[in-house]
Formats: C-alpha cells, structure tokens, sequence
C-alpha cells in the first residue's frame, strides 16, 4: 500500500473577491521511505499541498474537492478528534524559520518532552528521556536538553525542530523550505540529517522548496507546481535531463551552473504567474510560454504519463514531432 | 587600462558588546570584530562579490564603506580621495549608494513609488522644475522596466510584486547617477525566475552607465555569473579573494574549497556523503589567536593556532590567507 495518495486535490481560500484556486487538482503519491521534493514559485500552492495534507489550512482555507489517502485512509471520513491523533502519528511538518517558533523562556528540551506528554501520553520522565533520545538522533548531546533556544545556534535550532517533528514517530515528513534562510554549510547539514533519518527510520518525505539545485541530490522524485497545479513530475533524471515541460525547461534555465563553460546571465521567464481568483483558460502557463499554440489558451492538458512515471500536462505532448 | 574607483585597505569594524553590570565593572568589555581587516579594490563599472556564510561580516562591510557605520580603523579612499573621517559627505553619498534584501523594508509604505524614486533628487537639489522631476522619475523607472512608469507613478509599495519593488528600489538608488551601488542580497528574496530580470537591470546599468557594484550574496554560483572578483569572507576577514573563475575553478583556500564542496549543483545526485565542515563557526567576539579559520580547517597544524597567517599572492590579484598554500603548491 502506498503511504500517501493525493488524488485531484482541490484547496481554495474564500476571500471577499472570490475563491483563491489555490491547489486545483493536484495529483501524486509517495511510498514508505521514499522522498518527493515539490518546486515551483512563490505562491503556486505548495504551501497549500502541504496544509491540505496535515489538516492545518488556516481560516478560509478549505478543501473543496478530491482525495487524501494516509496507508489508504481517507481523511475525509474522520472525525475532528481522529484527524488531531493521526496528524502527529501519521504526519509531522517543519516550516521555514520554524527555529524562531521555540518558546524563548522554555527549555528546549522541555518544548519536545511537551509534545511527546500531549501526543504519546509518556509521563513526564519519559518525555524527557525520550526529548534527550531525540536530541541524540539529530545530532545534538543530550545533555543540552536543558538549555534554552538563545544558547543554541541557528543550525541547532533547526535540528531540534526536527527532533520536535520526529517526537511522534511519523510516517511522513514534511519539510516546507526547512533550509531556506540557512547558510549553505548547515543547509547541508539539515539535507543530510533528514536523509539519514528517512532511510533509518523508512520515513516518506516531501521537501518543498523554490530552489531546484537541493533537489538532485535530496529526492527520489520531483513535481514542479504551477499556479495550483503540477505541470510536470517525474524522477530527478527525468526532471533535470529529459524535462518535457516549456515551464520546466524555462526553470531549470534560470539557474546558473558553475559547470557550464558560459557565463551568460539565463533569460528568466518573463511575465508573472496568473491571478488564481480568476486563473486563464487551457493551460495555465500559456500567456508566458514560448511554445504555444490555439489549444493552449482553450483546453486544459491532461497529466499525461510520458514513459514510467512521467508526468506532464502540456498540449505538446501529443503533437512533440513538430516541436523537436 | 582600469581606472581604480574604490580601495579599501585594511577596513575595522569593531563593536564593543553590552555585558551585565557585574561583568562590566570588572575587566575589559567585550569586542566583536564583525570586520576585521578588510582589503579590495574594484574598478570603475566592475563587480566584486562578498560571498560567506552568516555573520562573516559582508553588511558591515558595505555599510562601513558608505560610512553608515562608525570605521574602527582603516581606508576606504572612492574616487582618489580618503572618505574615513571625511566631514562632508555630501557628493559622496549622491555616487555611491546602497540596495537592501528587502524592499519592503527600506521602502517607505506610506509613500507612493514616484515620490520614493524621485526622493534623492529633491534631497540634494538637483531639480529645478516639476517637469524636470518626473522626467528624471518616468526614465528611471522605465530603465527599470517599469513600464510604462504611468502605472507605477501612484501605487504603494505593498501594490506591486516583491521584483517590482526591488526593481523601484534599484530605480531609486540609480536616479542620482552613482558610481557605485553596494547591493545587500539584493535577489535572495526573490524567485529565481524573477531573479534574473533584477540581475539582467544591474548588469545593463553597468554596461551602459560604468556603474560599479559591491555584490554580497551567499550565493557562490550567482557570484561566480556576474561578478569580476569573488572575495571570501569567514569571522571578518577575506579568506580568499580572485577572478570568479579564480574562485570558483582554481581555488587553493580550504574554506572556499569547502563551500564549493558543499554547493548544491542543479541536477547533480550526490554519490557520496556530504563534505560538512567539522564544528561550528566560533563568536564573532571570541578571541582567536592564529587563522580565523583554524578551529574547523581540515588542514589546520600547529602554526595555523599560533601565528595569523598573511595573504600570499599565487598568481596576480588572487590572495590567500592561508598557512598551507605554499606547501600545497610545492605538493601539487
Ligand atoms: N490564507 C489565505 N487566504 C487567501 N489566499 C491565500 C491564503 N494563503 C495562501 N493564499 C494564496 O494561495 C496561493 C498559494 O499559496 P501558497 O502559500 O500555497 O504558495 P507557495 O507555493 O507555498 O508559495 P511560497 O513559495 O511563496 O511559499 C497564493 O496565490 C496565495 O496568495
Ligand atoms: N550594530 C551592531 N552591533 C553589534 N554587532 C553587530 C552589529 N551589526 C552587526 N553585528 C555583528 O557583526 C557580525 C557581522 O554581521 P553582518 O551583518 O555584517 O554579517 P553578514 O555577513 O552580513 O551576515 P548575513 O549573511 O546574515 O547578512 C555578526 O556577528 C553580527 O552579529
Ligand atoms: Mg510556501
Ligand atoms: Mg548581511
């Protein structure tokens, strides 16, 4: 059975001007231990896939169509109260900048020992052994549980949010740009903690960022999202030497690579992602792409199965001879 | 031959840390060099990227060069003449000038995007008439492919797009015609599809203007793209400064090595582990005796603990801070 399923998945926000498409009909799955990473710009709905997923849309936010499957449980079918148990056994999230969320005037190994009280109903003994347990795992001494966030460095920081997302042993990891606003020294140092941790404990993974270049060496697979909706998924191989989509390909170009003999500053794409309150017919991406023709603007393109487990959803795909 | 614009010699920024009462009253207070001997030079229209990890000094190092900080010692000599201690800075502050990470910051929300464009003009007095004014304002912002300006003219910063603003910011910082722009990260907000319009701007304003930039980025291929010279920086100081491809393809010092190790590459699978430097980068108030970079340095022997090491030359223009280069060259 596959760990997760998302199957059509349509999340919008209501606002006073109208429905925010935010997700609209987004399509993928993962198995135990494997990683997804999910790229795409700002505001194309990757937050949202992720908030969808673990139940936490703020106000306004409401799934509106499709389906979750969890080791294929439906979400939808559960009640408040299970959805609360399930999220910190099933799912667990880190957010960007999550280290600054450790309470100033707490422990930090006290903030940890907390949740696993709350979640697991360890007593209170427990709970800290399990928070120095933890610590061990993501590389910080266990004895440093009773320190406080300011005597932790940034990197440190963000270790130990990962250990207060690991408290509940989940099945599946969400990283929402965990590595950000770090120095690409601990950048590296989250990526390879969180790789380990995957493979030892056969975690699912979806590592969520707008910065293509951690992909290759972080993920088994990758969906590129645009304005709601996945234009394009497949293996990092896939992705990065045989990628199919114009927006893809416009992305991938965008950034630069010390290998390449040229120093030529990439076009970028021009235009600007669509108005999701009112998001163009066809295909989205149609009034910034190169390669576009009638049906574009019309018909929206199916999420086309390339070659084993190659997605792409461009009018293209079926008239490639033209376009070489 | 290149006509030199900015030198910076041996440029201090020392600040001195608020210790408890207790701690104050005995001994000596506590010292952060945040820049600690700081030396470049950069060309008329050429660019020279700061690149290093957090709290390396890179800010500091702008700001003390446009004197928006106290200098604790040292050069900055713009345009052949000495700005440490200068008391009028008048004409200096109209030719070089400063873009910060983010726009919505140093942008004033309250005003409209006209009037932040066309601010520095009426600051120094270099407009006569209205009409001269928003003839300067509409060419600035079209130069900044804000067009056509009409749209702009009345809306507010939090009315247009984080690369409108950067771009309204970079409008703004290159009405007064400087020589040199300190840009602070001035795309690490942005998303890399709108990043390089930005890029794409700046460059053109060099090509077309001879404007200058100090570049600070912690983005070492993005550096290596645009920039004449790389510096490295660590704990305040340059570890190593050259030509981008110096810096990127040729590089001898082990900090610079361990950042181009570590650098993610587009595409690139990883076959083996990650190369992380060993320990954490120390205080920046810490007192250490030999290399800056010693304590994590996988090379590191004896001497690198003791002795400060000076910046050996190993080809033209390209310096390294480094006790081992000589051995490894004789090695290579
Ligand atoms: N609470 C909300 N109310 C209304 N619209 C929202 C809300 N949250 C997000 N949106 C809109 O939904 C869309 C998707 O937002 P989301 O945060 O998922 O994007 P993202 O891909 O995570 O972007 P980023 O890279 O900037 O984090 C955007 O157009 C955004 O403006
Ligand atoms: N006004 C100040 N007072 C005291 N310390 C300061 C001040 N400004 C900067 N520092 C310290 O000086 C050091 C260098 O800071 P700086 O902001 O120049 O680093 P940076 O390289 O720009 O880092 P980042 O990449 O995070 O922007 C840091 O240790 C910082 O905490
Ligand atoms: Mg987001
Ligand atoms: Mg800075």
């Amino acid at each position: 059975m596959k760990l997760l399923e998302v199957n059509d998945l349509k999340t919008y926000f209501k606002t006073s001007k109208g429905y925010v498409r935010a997700v609209d009909g987004v399509t993928f799955s993962l198995d135990h231990g494997e990683c997804l990473g999910l790229v795409g710009e700002s505001g194309c709905g990757k937050t949202t896939t992720a908030l969808s997923i673990t139940r936490l849309l703020p106000k306004g936010g409401e799934v509106k169509g499709g389906q979750i499957f969890l080791e294929g449980v439906d979400y939808a079918t559960l009640t408040d109260k299970e959805i609360e148990d399930h999220r910190w056994e099933d799912v667990s999230i880190i957010f960007q900048g999550a280290m600054n969320a450790f309470n100033p005037v707490k422990k930090v190994g006290w903030q940890i020992a907390e949740a696993c009280i709350r979640h697991k109903g360890m007593t209170k003994d427990e709970a800290w052994k399990r928070a120095g347990e933890l610590f061990e795992l993501v590389g910080i001494p266990a004895e440093r549980v009773t320190q406080y966030p300011h005597e932790f460095s940034g990197g440190m920081k963000q270790r130990a949010m990962i250990a207060m997302a690991l408290a509940c042993d989940p099945k599946l990891i969400i990283g929402d740009e965990p590595t950000t606003a770090l120095d690409v020294m601990i950048q590296a140092q989250i990526l390879e903690l969180l790789e380990d941790l995957r493979k030892k404990l056969n975690m699912g993974m979806i590592l969520i960022t707008h910065d293509l270049s951690i992909l290759g060496e972080t993920c088994d697979k990758i969906a590129v999202m645009y304005a709601g909706r996945i234009a394009e998924m497949g293996t990092v191989d896939d992705i990065f030497n045989h990628p199919a989509h114009p927006y893809t390909k416009a992305l991938l170009a965008c950034f630069p690579n010390i290998y390449s003999n040229e120093r030529t500053v990439p076009e970028g794409i021009p235009g600007i992602p669509p108005d999701l309150i009112d998001p163009p017919e066809g295909c989205r991406f149609c009034p910034r792409c190169k390669c576009a023709f009638e049906a574009c603007s019309k018909e929206t393109p199916e999420f086309k199965e390339i070659s084993e487990g190659h997605f792409v959803s461009c009018h293209l795909m079926g008239k490639e001879e033209n376009h070489g | 031959m290149a006509e030199k614009l900015l030198e910076v010699k041996d440029l201090k920024v020392y600040f001195e840390m608020k210790k408890g009462l207790a701690k104050s009253l005995f001994g000596k207070p506590e010292i952060l060099k945040a820049v600690d001997g700081v030396s470049f030079t950069i060309n008329k229209g050429e660019i020279l990227s700061l690149v290093g990890e957090s709290g390396s000094g890179k800010t500091t190092t702008a700001k003390a060069i446009l004197q928006l900080v106290p200098v604790t010692g040292g050069s900055v000599v713009f345009n052949g003449e000495e700005i440490v201690g200068k008391s009028d800075l008048t004409e200096f502050r109209k030719k070089a000038q400063m873009i910060y990470q983010d726009p919505y910051q140093s942008l004033n929300p309250r005003q409209y995007i006209s009037d932040i464009v066309g601010e520095p003009l009426e600051v120094n007095g270099l407009v006569s008439t209205l009409e001269e004014r928003d003839a300067k304002i509409k060419e600035a912002l079209e130069e900044a492919s804000l067009i056509p300006a009409e749209d702009y003219w009345f809306r507010r910063p939090f009315e247009l797009s984080g690369g409108q603003r950067q771009r309204a910011a970079i409008a703004g910082s290159l009405i007064l015609k400087p020589d040199l722009v300190a840009a602070d990260e001035p795309v690490s907000m942005l998303d890399a599809s709108i990043r390089t319009g930005i890029i794409d701007l700046m460059l053109k304003q060099r090509d077309m203007k001879g404007v200058a930039y100090l570049f600070i980025t912690h983005d070492l291929s993005l550096a290596w793209l645009i920039s004449d010279k790389i510096a490295i920086m660590y704990l305040g100081k340059i570890m190593e400064i050259g030509t981008a491809q110096e810096i990127v393809h040729e590089s001898r010092h082990p900090y610079s090595k361990a950042l181009l190790d570590i650098m993610p590459i587009p595409g690139k699978t990883l076959t083996e582990k990650r190369k992380i430097l060993q320990g954490e980068t120390p205080n920046a108030s810490a007192d250490i005796k030999g290399c800056k970079f010693c304590g994590r340095c996988p090379l590191a022997t004896e001497i690198c603990f003791e002795e400060e090491p000076t910046y050996k030359e190993v080809s033209p223009g390209h310096l390294v801070y480094c006790h081992k280069v000589e051995e490894e060259k004789t090695s290579d």
